[in-house]
């Protein structure tokens, strides 16, 4: 495929996204980006540093939930000298000294402790007034009600009833009152543009997508609660011909999302992306 | 749940898919006529949906006493499902055996019109359902409106839930009837009107037996002939400048091309202001090649041969095919904020990049958006259309919206939140346009640079005529409008009548002031040569110049040099007293102290002397860009 080749669908939605980019970083007094390490974050990283040539010219925020696979941890350190990355690093140190786990609690109480609660402290301590998040209009059907630009309170809510409206490249420029406004540069995204697009552009990921013994991970979160799946996929060739046939999920395998009638929506009211 | 088997025997023979682009079609009415059972019927009858998601919305459902609707797959959001009822808009992804697309299930309550838009802005082409036992309501008037205005051409309408009316030809034919006249007062036409049962997936996918009278397409065959929007790569170039990187030694101008095409070696010129330069490359990001050219919709990462002053919300074009550059035009505007549109109020006009104050000059006309009836007022309710004229506090760039769509519509913000858009329908004529004296930054905007003066000083022989005469033509070659007023010309006209004392030298340094004033004035680099020995008439000069942008050049070389060189052979004549009061022999020279540039000629080159002259002008005007008014 040609690099001039400007219609083709992979090199739109990586010129809008660059785009998205662009303006966030016109718009917004201080832009961070939280890095979750996994497959959507990495081509976030890609983007960026095509959308500011080369180097990325604001800070990647990492809440490290301590219950990383230890393979991330790994692939975290690699990837920041390989990008050149302004990591900022936080763990909910005060929930980890009660005892907060998957051990004892729930999926949804140690999400919010460990993830929610540290996230918004970071937002507290840094006032980023823009957040550049990896979501993706496909992955559940709140996330596809989502703009390009979303306000969030500054208690972090979303306020999914009254949405700023939003059209012809015109974002929500401005963040409510000691709130922020997430940046969603892969909404139009689907998880197989994501895996054709890494191919393209040979972006560095963690081999955990690829199959072990028969299974692998289709999306990554915190260990104790995310699960393989049953593929032969080993390589990014068959991850990509297995995408084309499922009709499974990709967050079939998240418990946290399958607790209770819409516990998605709820999360993510309450500030989880 | 902890493993599913993904895996299938991989099949060779996928359907091959032509076109990759995303088709997005949205898909708007009037509230409860179906549209989200629609859409979730169109996912299941094309099989679309992941496994199990049918029988997961069915058990929630029950668990809650409610009945199963399609609709429930769309509307997702708790609220959404017990009021039966879309809030926001849901973009779904799906693909037929011939392409992509990307569904937007917009609502159809009035209370979330702005959320309608959201949806529709983004679409090429919309379905529009009409139930048809209730006919054609408010909503299904009103979203046609804003689809014409929203640009999206192309139109299918499904009469749905034909079974409630027993699928009856002739109560199709009659909402046929009534709904094309009323499309045509817009402009528009459907391409079809498909009868339908969503519910029942009827004619969705499959053909409905119950309604053999039907020939026409069903909604898939009807959605594959959608064309793709047209590429608007073949329009003149509009590069609105998004940003200036300026993370390393490049200088990158960052921006998203929304129509035509841009190349290296491209001559532009960026509105409001006119500056220009040329593309020297392009800064794509791994490398090591860039593009060779960027299309409508890419992004670019531009540097330029010259370092102009460039600021985010220029829009850079190609000399030849400029877009308009004003601040007044009639527009018509959707107005969708809770508080109405008022008459002589400022809001921030948001188009392209550009973000400036403007004032609704004058509201001419508002449109109810379903009766389509026209009257004059002070004020525009919320999800009215009216048309108004618009005029912004300072130049922008534009087009007509019939030109060049994309650069002939805009977004009205109040309070950091979008209440409205609108189109450009033509601008408004000049003797409409500012009034009042033309001001010096006015002439500045027409030239492309703001102006200054230019004031090398130093003795006879010391080289400020050559130097001048070198900047000059850099300076004109780049396009600028630059002049010289050189002393010793003025000495033969103006000045004929002064002589070398010290009042004279005064008046002549106060004539050539007030010359360098009125080219200035005109938008001038004007670059003035004259000795001016005396400190306190250089300082009366800056003070009569202070509305202009100042350099002192001091063109420093030592006295026997000067002397050595003696070119029109003066130090010889003043030595030998034939001239009397001779700076630097008989009369004194008052070094400046601060100039800001200082240039020893005989330990500087020519060249090094014009570029340390030249950069100091680009610095100046560049810092000075940024309150420079255009
Ligand atoms: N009988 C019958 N009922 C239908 C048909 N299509 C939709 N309905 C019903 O009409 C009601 C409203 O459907 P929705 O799909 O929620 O309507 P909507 O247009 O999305 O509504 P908003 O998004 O709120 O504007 C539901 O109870 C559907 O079951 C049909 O073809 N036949
Ligand atoms: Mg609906």
């Amino acid at each position: 495929m040609s690099r001039n080749a400007q219609n083709d669908h992979l090199t739109r939605l990586e010129q809008t996204s660059i785009h998205v980019f662009r303006e966030a970083f016109a718009n917004f007094r201080s832009v961070c980006m939280p890095w979750s390490m996994g497959k959507d974050s990495n081509v976030l990283i890609w983007l960026a540093r095509k959308a500011f040539c080369g180097k990325i010219p604001f800070p990647l925020l990492h809440i490290d939930t301590t219950y990383e696979f230890p393979e991330m941890y790994e692939f975290r350190e690699k990837a920041k000298v390989i990008h050149g990355i302004d990591l900022i690093v936080r763990v909910n140190e005060d929930a980890i000294r009660r005892g907060i786990g998957y051990a004892t609690h729930d999926p949804v109480t140690v999400t919010h402790e460990l993830k929610t609660v540290p996230f918004k402290a970071a937002i507290d301590e840094f006032k980023w007034d823009a957040l550049v998040t990896g979501i993706r209009r496909d992955e559940d059907p709140t996330r596809a009600k989502e703009r390009w630009f979303s306000p969030r309170s500054a208690e972090g809510n979303w306020d999914y009833k009254d949405q700023p409206p939003e059209f012809w490249g015109q974002f929500a420029s401005t963040a409510p009152e000691g709130g922020h406004v997430r940046v969603q540069p892969l909404l139009e995204w689907t998880e197989l543009d994501i895996w054709e697009y890494i191919r393209r552009e040979n972006i560095p990921n963690p081999t955990l997508y690829f199959a072990r013994d028969g299974k692998r991970f289709r999306s990554l979160g915190c260990h104790p609660i995310t699960h393989p799946v049953d593929s032969p996929a080993s390589n990014i060739d068959e991850v990509i011909e297995e995408l084309k046939l499922t009709k499974t999920s990709e967050r079939a395998g998240r418990a946290q999302d399958h607790v209770g009638r819409n516990s998605m929506q709820e999360l993510r009211a309450k500030g989880f992306m | 749940m902890n493993t599913q088997s993904l895996s299938q025997p991989v099949s060779t023979s996928l359907p091959s898919v032509e076109d990759h682009r995303k088709m997005h079609v949205v898909v708007v009415g009037h509230v409860d006529h179906g549209k989200s059972t629609f859409v979730g019927r169109l996912l299941n009858d094309t099989d679309s949906l992941p496994n199990g998601k049918i029988e997961q919305v069915r058990k929630n459902c029950a668990i809650e006493g409610m009945e199963f609707e399609y609709a429930f797959l769309l509307d997702a959001l708790i609220e959404e499902q017990e009021q039966n009822i879309t809030i926001d808009t849901t973009r779904i992804f799906f693909r037929t055996k011939q392409r992509a697309y990307a569904i937007i299930d917009a609502p159809g309550h009035k209370e979330f019109l702005k959320n309608m838009v959201t949806g529709a802005a983004s679409a090429s082409a919309a379905l529009l359902l009409i139930d048809a036992k209730e006919g054609v309501m408010d909503q299904s008037r009103r979203h046609a409106f804003l689809l014409s205005l929203l640009g999206v051409k192309q139109l299918v309408v499904l009469v749905n839930k034909m079974d409630l009316v027993d699928h009856s030809e002739s109560t199709y034919q009659k909402i046929v009837a009534e709904y094309s006249a009323f499309l045509k007062t817009l402009g528009l036409t459907a391409v079809h009107f498909i009868p339908i049962a969503a519910k029942h997936g009827e004619n969705v996918v499959d053909r409905s037996a119950k309604m053999a009278w039907w020939k026409g397409p069903t909604v898939t065959e009807a959605l594959d002939n959608f064309a793709h929007e047209d590429d608007l790569t073949g329009l003149p170039l509009r590069l609105p400048v998004s940003d200036i990187y300026r993370f390393d030694h490049r200088r990158i101008i960052a921006g998203r091309v929304e129509a035509g095409a841009i190349r290296p070696g491209d001559e532009l010129i960026f509105q409001p202001g006119g500056r220009r330069s040329t593309v020297r490359t392009f800064e794509d990001w791994p490398g090591p090649e860039s593009r060779s050219v960027v299309g409508t919709g890419g992004s670019a990462s531009v540097t330029l041969s010259e370092q102009i002053f460039v600021e985010r919300g220029q829009v850079a074009s190609h000399p030849a095919n400029q877009p308009r550059v004003g601040r007044e035009f009639r527009a018509r505007i959707f107005w969708l904020g809770k508080e109405p549109l008022v008459q002589n109020k400022t809001y921030r006009l948001r188009l392209l990049t550009q973000n400036v104050d403007a004032v609704i000059a004058k509201i001419i006309k508002v449109t109810d958006a379903s009766t389509l009836e026209s009257k004059e007022a002070a004020s525009v309710p919320r999800d009215s259309i009216c048309e108004v004229i618009v005029r912004a506090t300072r130049n922008i760039a534009y087009d007509l919206h019939s030109e060049c769509p994309i650069t002939g519509r805009f977004a009205l913000e109040e309070g950091g939140r979008i209440h409205g858009g609108g189109i450009i329908l033509d601008a408004v004529s000049k003797s409409e346009g500012p009034s009042g004296k033309v001001t010096a930054s006015e002439r500045g905007a027409r030239a492309g640079h703001p102006p200054a003066v230019v004031w090398f000083t130093g003795l006879s022989g010391s080289g400020k005529s050559t130097i001048a005469e070198a900047v000059e033509r850099r300076l004109f070659d780049a396009g600028r409008n630059v002049i010289r007023v050189d002393g010793d010309d003025l000495r033969v006209s103006l000045n004929r009548d002064l002589g070398f004392s010290a009042a004279d030298r005064a008046e002549s340094v106060r004539r050539a002031s007030a010359v360098a004033g009125l080219f200035a004035g005109t938008g001038h680099i004007t670059l003035v040569t004259l000795i001016a020995p005396l400190a306190a008439d250089r300082a009366k000069a800056r003070a009569a110049l202070a509305n202009h942008t100042f350099i002192e050049v001091f063109v420093d070389a030592p006295l026997a040099v000067c002397e050595s060189r003696d070119v029109k052979g003066l130090y010889a004549k003043a030595r030998r007293g034939e001239i009397a009061e001779f700076t630097g022999i008989s009369s004194p020279y008052e070094a400046p102290e601060s100039p800001e540039v200082h240039i020893k000629t005989d330990k500087t080159s020519q060249e090094e002397a014009v570029d340390l002259v030249l950069s100091a002008i680009d610095k100046i005007l560049q810092g000075k860009g940024e309150d420079w008014e255009v």
